[in-house]
């Protein structure tokens, strides 16, 4: 189809993201499809950090394939997007975040997005980044774990801090991942990202 | 003399540390990040950092999963 809606929006959008960059911190569940869908959307630059392999058991969730297997996530993803817009800039970045790199890597970012899986890592990599960056959005994700309980998941606009939430949810070790819940909390931190990125759409 | 935690008020108490407040609140999550206004409290300054009075607190407990 043809998109005859608004064309000066459409080319006011494209220029922004173009020249918009974001830093994913974790590239599974949420991470993957965050990237994708930022790449589909024409974000311009994204930078990737994971340190762990495809496996198996992601397959369910993770935007990768079978044929990916035993590839680094970073990687995996970095094929996947080129094969989608081999134009966008990828820098990925295979190691562990911890205290003392998380600044560094993500300071030259627009956005950053918490991707991250463990309730520990996610929240030292939130106390970390938000005091060593002072002036970076966040848009960060808690409680994708479980099916349904839609009505639950909410949107908190804590200043620079965005999360995409669901207090009510269990901890993944006592709950299952599913690709429906999962995917559609990244794509609410994508669609965050893009109202930073672009300003409010009205 | 109030401050605002996750959207509700309450007293504010003279000297109260976030350690005390997250009891009085009865939050026992482990994993939690606090904002007090505009700042991040990392976790290691709970039993020193004392709340202002008219502070604005959010409390967001991190679940595993993603």
């Amino acid at each position: 189809m043809v998109n005859t809606m608004d064309n000066k929006k459409s080319k006011k959008i494209k220029k922004i993201l173009k020249n918009s960059s974001v830093g994913i911190a974790g590239v599974g569940g949420l991470g993957s499809n965050v990237a994708v869908s930022l790449a589909r959307a024409g974000v311009g630059c994204l930078l990737l950090v994971d340190f762990d392999k495809v496996e198996k058991s992601n397959l369910n969730r993770q935007y990768f394939f079978s044929d990916q297997i035993g590839l680094k996530k970073v990687k995996a993803i970095e094929d996947i997007i080129k094969n989608i817009d081999k134009e966008i800039d990828i820098k990925t970045f295979d190691y562990k975040l911890d205290e003392d790199n998380c600044d560094k890597v993500f300071s030259y970012v627009d956005v950053i997005v918490e991707a991250l899986d463990s309730a520990e890592q996610k929240t030292s990599f939130i106390e970390n980044i938000m005091n060593k960056l002072p002036e970076k959005p966040v848009v960060g994700c808690s409680g994708v774990s479980g099916y349904g309980n839609i009505s639950r998941i909410k949107y908190m606009n804590l200043g620079r801090l965005h999360m995409i939430y669901d207090d009510k949810a269990k901890d993944c070790q006592d709950d299952v991942l599913m690709a429906p819940r999962v995917a559609l909390m990244a794509n609410w931190q994508a669609n965050v990202v893009l109202e930073i990125l672009l300003g409010e759409d009205k | 003399m109030s401050i605002t935690v996750n959207g509700r008020s309450i007293d504010w108490i003279k000297d109260e540390t976030i350690k005390d407040l997250l009891k009085r609140m009865k939050y026992s999550f482990p994993l939690i990040v606090v904002k007090i206004n505009e700042k991040v409290i990392p976790r290691k300054e709970f039993t020193q950092v004392r709340i202002p009075d008219n502070s604005k607190i959010s409390v967001i407990h991190m679940i595993s999963g993603g």
